[in-house]
């Protein structure tokens, strides 16, 4: 497949010029290309932010849905029909914020989606607030003495709730971003992708050198399965690692769910039989 | 005093009053379901504290020859398990009241007109204190004159699940009851109406909790995602319960917030979906409400109304969030509001819920109380295989757009996976192929596309129940689960002059509702909130103020007395 079929021409994208979307967005083609899975079968959910604008920009099905609320449609999504696949993405403040009760439940739940999340550590479409990554000390219009409210570390909390796949990318390295989506759409359970991403308008201290300066790779001898060395990995925030952090083999949501246990086929060809439903009433 | 003004209802009431935890709910479901085994119609309606155990609950059991379905203050039979229980109910209990008390279990009160039941006696007797509810259904089964060994196959087979040994001690508890009851000498007003109730065919128990589940599932549900909170938990339970036998994914949601917007998922997807809650939930919801009128994405909501605000009385009734859902979510968009008041029109309109909106692919409101999710009535068996479901989800095209501008503003409804076409949908003001847009020509569009659905669906709106002479002058108004509490009490009234309006929709109204409103001279609004509200509903849709209310609004359901001495008082002056 190439990756111009997810084209949409010449449309007016609403990113700043040098935005870290853009590379995202170009990522994201490529490797809905490389896995070739059928257009008719991709459906991305998002919430409301600049990153939330992504599946616009796409040829793919869509649900743009509210700030904070992709995870739950995209879990009623893929429950209801398992052979789409699903993708979930938004900013830091619409899935680390608005939507934090749904991230730490959606990892619990387990379905089987990717959660991208562009983390430019701050409120880009609102212009400019501390988003719950932002850093201590970060100045805005809002947090005129700095940001005084501990980080939010994803990755800790995803590894604490033992999600199935647990990683961090950063749009400065197309390839490495191009690898991890990869495996991460390919993964069976719930997705973590935490993208550092730089916003060339609001955030001036968590610029794509600052990125360059404070991430790194983890090694080839780095074991993403055990959860402890995991857990360890995933606090460090001085610098912060890149790569897979955490991964297991957890049963996911929909497979465990009553109405696929004898039948695979997804549930919007069956119907139930009225006559089964007269005999209920007479029940008693 | 219960008799208030002449008003008498039929059949025989008993209530059972006792702490929670001291399994009053056992009784209920023994002996309503014994009854109505036998033959009787059955009505019961519990009222109880929010809370596990102690306090003081209650639950009426109505059972007559013919049809009951209200909630009757009278009480024939007391069976008082607490010493709270004579307090409670004190207000309503008469010189004709017959109270059976264990006395052991309340503590000695002075009072001759107690008769002593020594449940816990003889259930330590048989060899279990917890069969002491099953001892009082013997009891109460042999004043009723139900056969003894109905009594007991019935009793055979309700705890056949459970091991042998259990079967065998309710069997004991329950024989040594009925020995017991058979020497009770009733008052002779309760004998006169005991020999009144007969043997019929069979009949249909259900709650609103139950005819609510069967309608979605007769309207095609197949997903429902919900957070508990009483009174509207029970529709999720039951569906959960029923998904070993249906193909329905039931799913407990972390929020509201959650379920609404999992249930919208689940609907673009191209499932029917649902969601179950009760007013702090609801009110959670109401983002995801609007985003439905937005992305014009078919949603069912059952809202099982308690009192507010907050949480208010999270075990009881009232009627007051009609405002709430009629006005929830911002923006301008149509929806449609049912308000069953039977349990035949619990099932119907929830399966018309599922047609309308996937037809107009808008959110559709099942909106009930308490009351009626809770109470049990028993009526002449429905076919419901008649209720059929329109599916409207068609196959895409390349070129498919999710928001085609058209004559009637539906556009065709494609599902991802279905087709050639991508589907795309946007909580955003978006344009045709549902791509954000700010283009001002194209917002006024999409406006008045979303709003022109209202156009057809007020053409299938529910005629509004009129009962009474055709040219009565003065009709009683309610909506909801009143209806059956209002019939009683007007039927009392014997007064042809006094008819009755009920809507089990009342948005958008039918347009028969301004028919009748402008024909009568006297107006009574019934309902059970302490403003009006569905008063004001007609006034706005109408322009018709009717001039009367009758509210209540303490979290109980209006009794058949109350009703019928406030009518009475209105229309003779006392
Ligand atoms: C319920 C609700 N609250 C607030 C907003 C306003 N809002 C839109 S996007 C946004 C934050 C965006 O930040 P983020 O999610 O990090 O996305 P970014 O723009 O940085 O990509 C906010 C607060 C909204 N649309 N809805
Ligand atoms: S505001 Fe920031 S994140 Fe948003 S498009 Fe501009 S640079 Fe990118
Ligand atoms: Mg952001």
């Amino acid at each position: 497949m190439t990756k111009s079929l997810f084209d949409r021409g010449k449309i007016d994208i609403a990113w700043c010029p040098g935005c870290g979307n853009y590379a995202i967005l170009e990522a994201v083609k490529s490797v809905l290309a490389d896995l070739a899975i059928p257009q008719k079968h991709i459906v991305f959910v998002s919430g409301i932010g600049q990153a939330a604008k992504l599946p616009q920009y796409l040829k793919v099905h869509y649900f743009n849905g509210l700030h904070g609320r992709a995870l739950p449609p995209a879990t009623g999504i893929k429950s209801v029909n398992p052979k789409l696949t699903v993708i979930a993405e938004s900013g830091d403040g619409d899935m680390y914020g608005e939507g934090g009760n749904h991230f730490i439940h959606c990892i619990r739940r387990n379905p089987d989606i990717t959660n991208i999340v562009h983390n430019n550590m701050v409120y880009g479409l609102t212009k400019g607030q501390a988003s719950p990554t932002s850093s201590l000390g970060f100045h805005t219009p809002i947090q005129v003495n700095g940001v005084i409210l501990e980080p939010f570390n994803p990755l800790a909390i995803a590894v604490a709730l033992d999600a199935s796949f647990v990683a961090r990318t950063f749009t400065g390295d197309p390839t490495h971003m191009q690898k991890i989506l990869k495996l991460a759409i390919q993964h069976k359970g719930y997705a973590l992708v935490d993208i550092l991403q730089p916003c060339v308008s609001f955030n001036k201290i968590n610029t794509l050198h600052w990125f360059k300066e404070h991430t790194y790779y983890v090694d080839s001898s780095y074991n993403p399965r055990n959860r402890s060395s995991a857990f360890s990995k995933a606090l460090e925030m001085d610098h912060f690692p890149l790569g897979v952090i955490f991964q297991n083999n957890r049963p996911t949501f929909e497979e465990q769910l009553l109405v696929y246990k004898k039948n695979k086929n997804s549930l919007i060809t069956r119907q139930h039989d009225i006559k089964k439903l007269q005999e209920l009433l007479l029940e008693n | 005093m219960t008799k208030k003004g002449g008003c008498d209802p039929k059949g025989v009431s008993i209530v059972l009053c006792g702490a929670a935890g001291q399994g009053i709910q056992t009784v209920e479901s023994l002996l309503a379901l014994l009854a109505y085994h036998t033959g009787f119609f059955v009505f019961s309606t519990k009222e109880y504290m929010s809370r596990v155990r102690g306090g003081v609950n209650s639950t009426e059991i109505r059972i007559a020859s013919s049809p009951v379905k209200a909630y009757i203050d009278r009480i024939d039979i007391l069976v008082a398990l607490s010493p709270e229980s004579i307090l409670h109910t004190y207000h309503r209990v008469s010189k004709n009241t017959m109270i059976l008390a264990d006395t052991e279990a309340i503590g000695k009160i002075k009072d001759d007109s107690i008769v002593d039941i020594p449940l816990q006696k003889v259930a330590k007797t048989v060899g279990s204190p917890v069969v002491a509810n099953t001892v009082a259904v013997g009891i109460l089964s042999a004043m009723l004159k139900i056969p003894l060994d109905t009594v007991l196959s019935f009793v055979h087979s309700f705890f056949s699940k459970k091991k042998q040994t259990v079967v065998d001690l309710n069997i004991s508890a329950v024989t040594k009851g009925y020995t017991i009851g058979k020497k009770l000498s009733l008052p002779p007003n309760i004998i006169e109406k005991l020999s009144s109730i007969g043997n019929q065919k069979k009949l249909m128990l259900l709650n609103g909790t139950r005819a609510i589940s069967i309608g979605a599932l007769t309207g095609g549900c197949s997903f429902i995602s919900s957070y508990p909170m009483s009174p509207s938990t029970g529709v999720l339970t039951t569906l959960s319960q029923l998904s070993h036998r249906f193909d329905i994914i039931t799913e407990q949601a972390e929020d509201e917030i959650a379920a609404i917007n999992m249930a919208l998922g689940a609907s673009y997807a191209g499932a029917r979906s649902m969601v179950t809650t009760s007013g702090g939930g609801f009110a959670l919801m109401i983002e995801g409400v609007s985003l439905a009128g937005m992305l014009e994405q078919p949603v069912v909501i059952h809202v099982a109304q308690r009192p507010g605000p907050a949480t208010g009385l999270p075990t009881r009734t009232e009627q007051a969030d009609l405002e709430l859902v009629l006005y929830a979510g911002h923006g301008e968009f149509p929806r449609v509001i049912y308000t069953p008041g039977t349990v035949l029109e619990g099932i119907q309109l929830t399966h018309k819920a599922f047609n309308m909106a996937d037809a107009y692919q808008i959110p559709v409101f099942v909106l009930t109380d308490q009351y009626f999710v809770d109470s049990y009535y028993s009526s002449e068996p429905v076919d419901i295989t008649t209720l059929s479901n329109e599916y409207y989800v068609e196959t895409t095209t390349k070129r498919y757009n999710r928001y085609a501008l058209n004559k009637s503003g539906i556009s065709p409804r494609g599902i991802p996976g279905q087709g050639t076409g991508l589907v795309a949908v946007d909580s955003d003001e978006h344009d045709e192929t549902g791509r954000i847009t700010e283009d001002v020509h194209m917002r006024s569009q999409m406006v008045e596309k979303r709003l022109k659905k209202l156009k057809e669906i007020k053409k299938e709106a529910v005629p509004p129940t009129f009962i009474g002479k055709k040219n009565c002058s003065t009709l009683v108004i309610c909506w909801g689960s009143t209806i059956h509490i209002v019939n009683e009490a007007v039927e009392c009234l014997d007064d042809d002059t006094v008819g009755i309006l009920h809507c089990s929709q009342v948005y958008p109204l039918h347009p028969d509702v301004k028919k009748y409103l402008s024909k009568i001279s006297l107006g009574i609004c019934v309902e059970n909130n302490a403003t009006g509200q569905f008063q004001r509903l007609l006034f706005r849709e109408t322009g018709i103020m009717v001039e009367h209310k009758i509210l209540q609004y303490n979290g109980l359901p209006f009794s058949v007395e109350t009703i019928y001495s406030q009518l009475h008082q209105l229309l003779r002056g006392g």
